[in-house]
């Protein structure tokens, strides 16, 4: 017999009202994400085979928009770029979010202090990543607090100039926004999970090292990949960190982009997004091979 | 108590340097920001003032900040507010499998995942189709809840995932209707977790960039306002303005977690009366 074909009419009404009532509160949601995401997403597609003069675009189907962008060398340079932006920041905020995430959950013994410190490492989350950005400056300038330390400690006679305005700056401004994204997933995972589940390793003669490895990460996947799909996707997704840290000497795809939407020229543009959307759906997609992220909640 | 053992120290130490890692540079705009009238933008103070505090208050020197300050203000209470509803109202619909949920769960998901500057593209592209002009309070607001609305989802997907179910079917025994359950059972139940819907609502979309940046038309939000000045302000005016941008952030954190404990408490307090009926 088929599961529900033994309701009554009566049950079978209600679920059908419960169905129907959860539509319509679901509806504010659809229609937001219908006109501010899908449909725009749809727009970009569309426009990617249009074409354009230097003033004004039109609709048309035309591969010259990608045709340029895959025959120009830039773009594979710049694609490369932001993979490696995106691993080095994967590798900095994982290490570091674990490290601060296994800290709270398991060497903090009090519950009070396990709140304050985990609210400490998120408000940052909640202040402007512009102001976080310009925040280096006197950090890492010329003349700034680093340069002035290595000189008066005698690391080095002249100061460095690559420590504002390079790669090292915006991989750094990239650990500094998003480890966040890694210490609260993973933190959450941490705190599910059973203790006894460790007391038992240790009664069982394992060291500290063997518990980490052999009870600790392994439960705490899920939390890790979480963070690690936010992460990865805020950074191959960035343009305005890469503009202000590398003070526009280097170049990331969403850069390419925002150029192209500068000088007006949306199809080209748009080209590029469908390419950078593709890429961060398979990134992503990849990625959820190693977890069911809707049992995670 | 136990004597801690060393990994707890060299852990607690790490955790130090990284809450300086975080903290460190806002704390050093914030020193910055009281330099003289002849400092720069690096150490070391050149005499101590509030002269940059001051320059916020002259158009020449920075431009509409106060007005894009307004702005940024309004559309975050907007966001927020628009954040909390749809928010609750999805959670509710999600606790149900209806017509489209998985569809629905995944756009949500990806509205989180997609590089922001695709939804600014895409909204600048679409009211540029449809003739319409782009304002920070049709295609900005509409651009910054595909950023609030999942998080806000998320929490909810939490809240209700721990829900326990007998205190609604308590109520429904009793005869309440399904509104009435919702308005005097649930509501009052996950009210301080909206809280915390409110906050991200408000501050994700203040300190909002990318998702405004094709969006917002001719009038500035405060981010974009400040990343403007990035460009053409060289003096430690702009350290001020952060400043005070990151102070209000941090009253406004502080607002909402001392709401967030305020009804905790009053929850815990009037909680349960159980065994006090019928004596």
């Amino acid at each position: 017999m088929k599961a529900g074909a033994n309701l009554s009419s009566a049950e079978r009404r209600a679920r059908f009202g419960a169905g129907l009532s959860a539509l319509l509160l679901a509806t504010p949601i659809w229609a937001v994400l219908l006109f501010f995401l899908l449909l725009p997403i749809a727009m970009i597609v569309a426009v990617s085979f249009w074409t354009a003069t230097e003033w004004s675009f039109h609709p048309d189907f035309s591969l010259e928009n990608y045709e340029f962008l895959f025959g120009s060398p830039v773009t594979y340079s710049v694609f490369l770029k932001t993979f490696i932006y995106a691993g080095l920041t994967w590798i900095f905020t994982l290490l570091i979010g674990f490290t601060v995430a296994n800290f709270l959950a398991f060497h903090v013994q009090s519950l009070t202090w396990q709140i304050v410190l985990f609210l400490l490492c998120t408000i940052p989350f909640w202040t402007s990543n512009i102001i976080r950005m310009i925040s280096w400056i006197p950090f890492l300038g010329r003349n700034g607090i680093a340069n002035q330390a290595l000189i008066s400690w005698g690391v080095i006679d002249e100061p460095l100039e690559w420590l504002l305005f390079s790669d090292f700056a915006v991989v750094l401004a990239f650990v500094h926004l998003y480890t966040l994204f890694m210490v609260v997933p993973i933190f959450n995972t941490m705190m599910r999970i059973d203790k006894s589940l460790i007391e038992a390793a240790r009664d069982a003669g394992a060291s500290g090292l063997q518990i980490l490895t052999n009870v600790i990460i392994p439960l705490t996947k899920p939390g890790i990949m979480i963070g690690s799909i936010f992460v990865v996707t805020l950074v191959m997704g960035d343009f305005i960190t890469v503009r202000f840290m590398s003070g526009s000497q280097e170049a990331n795809v969403g850069r390419l982009i925002s150029n192209d939407v500068g000088l007006l020229q949306y199809p080209s543009a748009s080209a590029t997004a469908v390419v950078l959307l593709l890429t961060v759906l398979i990134t992503i997609a990849i990625m959820l091979r190693f977890v069911d992220i809707r049992k995670e909640l | 108590m136990e004597k801690r053992p060393l990994s707890f120290y060299i852990l607690a130490g790490f955790f130090g340097l990284f809450l300086l890692f975080l903290y460190g540079p806002t704390i050093t705009i914030a020193i910055l920001s009281f330099q003289g009238p002849q400092g720069g933008l690096t150490f070391p103070m050149n005499g101590v003032s509030t002269h940059w505090f001051a320059d916020l208050f002259e158009q020449q020197a920075v431009g509409d900040i106060w007005g894009s300050f307004g702005r940024s203000f309004a559309l975050g209470l907007m966001v927020m507010v628009t954040t909390v509803v749809f928010s609750v109202m999805g959670g509710l619909a999600f606790r149900v499998r209806f017509p489209g949920s998985t569809i629905l769960f995944y756009v949500v998901i990806a509205s989180l995942v997609i590089p922001s500057i695709l939804i600014s593209l895409g909204v600048g592209l679409i009211f540029n189709q449809l003739g319409w002009d782009v304002h920070w309070w049709t295609s900005g607001f509409g651009s910054q809840l595909t950023w609030t609305l999942p998080f806000g989802l998320l929490i909810m997907f939490a809240v209700f995932n721990r829900f326990d179910k007998s205190y609604e079917e308590a109520a429904r025994d009793q005869g309440a209707s399904s509104w009435q359950t919702v308005r005097y059972v649930i509501l009052p139940i996950i009210a301080p977790s909206l809280i915390g819907v409110a906050l991200f609502g408000f501050t994700l979309s203040y300190d909002e960039f990318a998702r405004t940046l094709l969006t917002a038309g001719s009038y500035n939000t405060l981010p974009l306002e400040i990343f403007g000045m990035t460009t053409n302000v060289t003096t430690p005016v702009i350290y001020a303005l952060g400043t005070l941008t990151t102070a209000f952030s941090f009253l406004i954190v502080g607002g909402f977690l001392v709401a967030a404990i305020l009804a905790n408490r009053r929850r815990a307090r009037q909680a349960s009366d159980a065994g006090k009926g019928m004596v």
